[in-house]
């Protein structure tokens, strides 16, 4: 294989830069000891950081998220390991429209989703409320926890199983003591995507959310909409930072190259 | 197989599927149909909504040219944006695939991992490194003399693409990765060795067989676009509107939730027709890539 040229290489280099500046510039800027926005050119403070404790939205609005993520990645799980295990593993009239309806809520503007999610909660009379937005964001992110099961699903050596009903295991033990174990690094992965996709989505939840559940990213979408200062970067970098946390876990237990290739086939 | 086995085998995936698929038709199904119906109720500032069935919204946005002159920005934007990804991410993906392992994935991490932050952070960097007309982009472009007058980015369209091709741009580069990750490295090298030039190899060699990857990647690229919302909201501020940002002011300030459905209702049909057609050109089109 041919080595790149320079002029290939200094395309690559602008190109790498470009996409880390708007990040890096987030999080430079959010050490600044100045009252306004500016690179930090005389000295690094942690003002800013000080700064977010004054603001008890925010941290209202990051425990928001964090248990919203949590949970309705987790309740995500329990529809969609059977769905994954069914997918996988049986030939049946159906099972490929389903799978299509189980993956498009990544087809579906998320802007729709929020408008259909407001009209039939507040219809249902759960507008605003914590059900709602644990309810809808199940919906969202069941396509990720889906995918990574149905990988790990797919992947698995039968055999084991098939050793243990001839052991005599069968039903709920089977599934918990073999079945599950041998899935797990998939659901495990499935549940922290599926967390990330959560805790970022702005679009669909700045509907559904009201004051006193509006989550981390509608805080700051309402803030930035008023004014553009340190605090709302500091913010940011506090976001970033949990969302780097969880990307090395992912890492780890499953590699992240195939955890983004599976999510570039997910919007063909 | 017995017919007690053949039976069960049948009914257990439907039963495994069953919890998922009351979900969906339950929450997910109904609403989008609710909306549907919502585009043509009737709505006015003091009754509210109005369970009718009328063509009043829809008639709305076919005659006033505010509305046309809004899809059309949307879809500029969406194609813009489309374009520039493309251009400068299918020669990234290429240059990142003939690097050796440990950059490759380094640098694969570098460009992927903004997917996955949020998309306020990342449209707030954007808007920090515009920062009116003397900000650092503008300072830079000066400096290296490329513009003589500062761009204005902040409240522009010009803005709202660069931010957006950011945002966009991990989608692209995966989907020519993994049209690259297809094709036989053989095939170049025996291209060169009858002589073939570089420019020649990347024209008839390379550009065919990625192709399809670029226009996989351009159709999510595009319909991810047209409906974005964070992006074009603090890019474009409050006037420069899009179909997103245009719905959510109809849901949350004006609140005439007919015309807002209606607007979130055609976005999705005209992008479902978009997507949809788009997809079987390409696959007739490059049916043996597929394959």
């Amino acid at each position: 294989m041919r080595r790149n040229g320079p002029l290939a290489l200094i395309f690559h280099t602008i190109f790498v830069i470009v996409m880390v500046a708007p990040i890096l510039v987030v999080c430079l800027v959010a050490f600044t000891p100045e009252g306004f926005l500016s690179l930090p050119t005389n000295g690094f403070s942690l003002r800013w950081f000080r700064a977010i404790a004054q603001y008890p939205e925010f941290i209202h609005a990051f425990w928001v998220s964090l248990g919203l993520g949590a949970l309705s990645s987790f309740v995500s799980l329990l529809f969609a390991v059977p769905a994954a295990l069914a997918i996988a593993r049986y030939r049946f009239r159906g099972r490929d429209a389903l799978a299509a309806l189980f993956l498009s809520p990544l087809m579906i503007p998320h802007v729709v989703l929020g408008i259909a999610f407001l009209r039939f909660f507040t219809s249902a009379g759960l507008g605003g409320s914590f059900a709602a937005l644990i309810i809808a964001h199940v919906i969202i992110v069941f396509p990720f926890a889906l995918r990574l099961t149905l990988a790990a699903a797919t992947g698995m050596d039968r055999t084991v199983e098939m050793a243990a009903v001839s052991l005599g295991a069968g039903g709920w033990t089977l599934f918990r003591r073999v079945t599950l174990p041998l899935i797990l690094p998939g659901v495990i992965s499935g549940w922290a995507l599926a967390f990330i996709q959560s805790f970022d989505d702005l679009t669909m939840t700045v509907f559904l959310a009201a004051p006193g559940t509006e989550t981390l990213p509608v805080r700051m979408f309402l803030y930035i909409q008023d004014n553009i200062d340190p605090l709302v970067t500091s913010v940011s970098a506090c976001v970033i930072a949990v969302t780097m946390t969880a990307l090395i876990l992912l890492d780890r237990f499953y590699g992240l190259d195939r955890v983004l290739a599976g999510k570039g086939d997910a919007g063909r | 197989m017995s017919m007690a086995a053949e039976e069960r085998s049948v009914r257990v995936p439907w039963a495994l599927t069953a919890p998922a698929l009351m979900l969906f038709v339950g929450v997910l199904l109904i609403p989008l149909a609710m909306t549907v119906m919502l585009s043509f109720h009737d709505w006015g500032q003091y009754k509210g909504i109005e369970p009718v069935f009328i063509l009043k919204n829809w008639k709305e946005i076919a005659t006033d040219p505010y509305y046309a002159e809004m899809f059309w920005r949307t879809f500029r934007i969406a194609i813009l944006t489309t374009l520039l990804t493309a251009l400068l991410g299918a020669p990234e993906a290429y240059i990142l695939n003939r690097m050796s392992g440990r950059w490759k994935s380094f640098f694969l991490l570098v460009i992927l991992g903004p997917l996955l932050i949020s998309v306020v952070a990342r449209t707030l960097g954007w808007a920090l490194l515009f920062g009116g007309n003397n900000g650092l982009v503008n300072k830079l472009l000066m400096t290296l003399g490329a513009i003589r007058s500062p761009i204005p980015f902040m409240f522009t369209e010009t803005g709202m693409v660069v931010a957006l091709a950011h945002v966009m741009m991990p989608f692209m580069v995966l989907s020519v990765w993994a049209a690259l990750q297809r094709l036989d490295p053989q095939i170049e090298n025996a291209a060169m060795s009858l002589g073939a030039r570089p420019l020649t190899i990347i024209r008839r060699i390379i550009m065919p067989q990625i192709m399809p990857g670029v226009l996989s990647g351009a159709i999510i690229v595009f319909s991810l676009s047209a409906s974005a919302f964070a992006t074009p909201a603090i890019i474009g501020g409050r006037r420069l509107k899009v179909a997103a940002t245009l719905a959510y002011d109809e849901f949350l300030n004006t609140l005439n939730w007919p015309l807002g459905a209606a607007v979130a209702t055609l976005l999705l049909v005209a992008l479902v027709l978009i997507v949809v057609g788009s997809n079987a050109s390409i696959e007739r089109r490059y049916a043996e890539v597929f394959r």
